[in-house]
């Protein structure tokens, strides 16, 4: 990837997570790895975000609440577990409130392994995650067109 | 008597980044009454005792918390070896004191940066964090890891640290003291600032004695109490004193913290000075029976172990009472009859650690 054709917006959510990979979400937008200079902005609103960041396993508590925030982003979105928690379980796998990775819940689009994860790996998730978005957004696009085509929708049809 | 009405505060809010709901009572625009729902960060890994060996359980007890990760591995392992009769060589405990007090500074460090972040001044929520970054690079330089280095083990730590590298510690924490003393006075002497933290969230010393407020919290409200004063570790040969301020708003807990940050920079020079040479850990034979409270000065204040051990190799049970959990109530305390716009100021200045609290 040469260039960003856009400036992704995430949102970060924790799970169960330790804080861990949360500061070091944190660290990312924070001068020494400063991905902001990207375009890549925190926001805390799921309509204006195209990346959702979860770190942590899901339990029987925060599980509608990742389920919510991830039906409130529009379409196309990207979902990356960080951590090694929210990839499977990792050291709380076997824990009794532990569910286990976020796909148990939601699609995940891109893994970034590592407890706690670096800055340098989930900045890399993130541009993965990129790619994908643009897969998606031209693959909903498509959809959309051939919708439009299937069933054209004129005034006079709607009377 | 105005309409009450409850706003939704958390679990995913932007000045948090850990879940906690609180339900806020509103008259207007005062907050009559806070209602707390947790659960959302519950792994129950006190549990985890049963599936894992008593000297693998030391990863998932720093697992905790990602923040004060190194202090919870300490307090279990210094539960286990007092249970087990191990003696710790000195240069161990000076080694595990020195990153203790690493720890601190860089908690407290991520703290104020958090606080700015919650009041809307957001370079100097930049600073700080770039300042952390040295002492995580000190981590790395010495551990390996940014922030959870399992370096902790039972009988001692796993790394030791040569002269050079200690110099070189020191002589960063120097240059770091200068840029940290710019940073503080905006803290300290901003008049924006001052606004938002002067006279907010009042806990007098008798609420805090009575809701059983714990670290800086407390010693913001006037009591001196200070677990490293018990002499664990390498602190029962060095010299420092409780930092304490009276006045038991925001201001004053900020200010402990900022006088906290140079206690421990402090602290660590005296470590450096006197460390002896020799072994850094002891073998051990043997499985641990009996049981055992152990406590310690974390970041946010006193955290307890308590480890019951059977004479097999899994433990029967191991309870960590968190700082964060018992500063709920003093939370709750505080945010009867604030502003609506105060609560996210309130909320930090507990320092708040979810994960820990519901581990």
């Amino acid at each position: 990837m040469s260039f960003l054709k856009k400036s992704p917006w995430i949102i970060h959510y924790d799970g169960t997570s330790c804080n861990g990979c949360d500061i070091e979400v944190l660290a990312c937008l924070t001068p020494l790895y400063d991905v902001e200079r990207f375009g890549v902005v925190n926001t805390g609103n799921p309509k204006h975000a195209d990346i959702l960041l979860i770190t942590g396993s899901v339990n029987e508590q925060n599980k509608d609440v990742v389920w919510q925030i991830f039906n409130q982003m529009a379409n196309p979105k990207v979902v990356v577990a960080v951590g090694i928690c929210a990839t499977s379980g990792g050291i709380f796998a076997e824990c009794y409130n532990v569910m286990g990775g976020v796909d148990k819940i939601i699609p995940v689009d891109v893994y970034v392994p590592g407890c706690a994860a670096r800055p340098e790996s989930i900045i890399d998730g993130v541009v993965k995650a990129l790619d994908i978005l643009e897969e998606k957004r031209v693959a909903l696009a498509r959809r959309r067109r051939k919708a439009r085509k299937a069933r054209p929708v004129s005034l006079t049809n709607l009377f | 008597m105005s309409k009450r009405s409850i706003v939704p505060f958390g679990p995913q809010h932007p000045v948090l980044p850990e879940p906690i709901h609180l339900d806020l009572v509103l008259e207007d625009e005062k907050v009559v009454e806070a209602i707390p729902s947790i659960g959302f960060v519950h792994r129950g890994l006190e549990k985890l005792v049963e599936k894992k060996e008593f000297t693998e359980y030391v990863y998932v007890a720093e697992r905790i918390c990602g923040i004060c990760s190194f202090m919870h591995g300490m307090g279990y392992c210094q539960a286990v070896e007092n249970i087990m009769d191990i003696k710790v060589p000195d240069r161990a405990e000076y080694l595990r004191t020195l990153w203790a007090e690493l720890s601190r500074i860089h908690s407290h460090l991520m703290w104020l940066g958090l606080l700015a972040d919650a009041f809307g001044f957001e370079s100097l929520f930049m600073h700080c964090w770039r300042l952390r970054e040295q002492i995580l690079d000190i981590f790395e330089t010495t551990t390996g890891g940014r922030v959870i280095f399992s370096v902790c083990k039972i009988g001692g730590v796993r790394k030791d640290i040569d002269k050079d590298t200690l110099k070189g510690i020191v002589t960063i924490l120097d240059k770091m003291q200068k840029e940290l003393k710019e940073l503080t006075d905006v803290f300290i002497e901003d008049y924006s600032v001052q606004h938002r933290l002067v006279g907010v969230g009042v806990l007098t010393k008798q609420e805090a004695h009575d809701v059983g407020a714990v670290g800086p919290m407390m010693r913001a409200s006037g009591i001196a109490q200070d677990m490293r004063m018990l002499g664990y570790a390498a602190y029962k040969y060095l010299d420092f004193e409780p930092v304490v301020e009276n006045d038991g708003d925001c201001y004053a807990r900020t200010l402990v913290r900022i006088r906290e940050i140079y206690q421990s920079m402090n602290l660590i020079r005296q470590c450096v000075e006197k460390m002896p040479e020799g072994e850094i850990e002891e073998k051990f034979k043997g499985m641990p029976q009996g049981e055992r409270y152990e406590r310690l000065e974390q970041p946010r204040g006193e955290v307890i172990y308590y480890v019951k051990a059977n004479g097999t190799k899994f433990l029967d049970r191991v309870r960590v009472r968190t700082p964060t959990f018992t500063n709920v109530p003093a939370l709750l305390k505080v945010l009867q009859g604030c502003e609506l716009a105060d609560v996210p100021m309130m909320v930090l200045t507990i320092d708040p650690c979810i994960s820990c609290t519901e581990r």
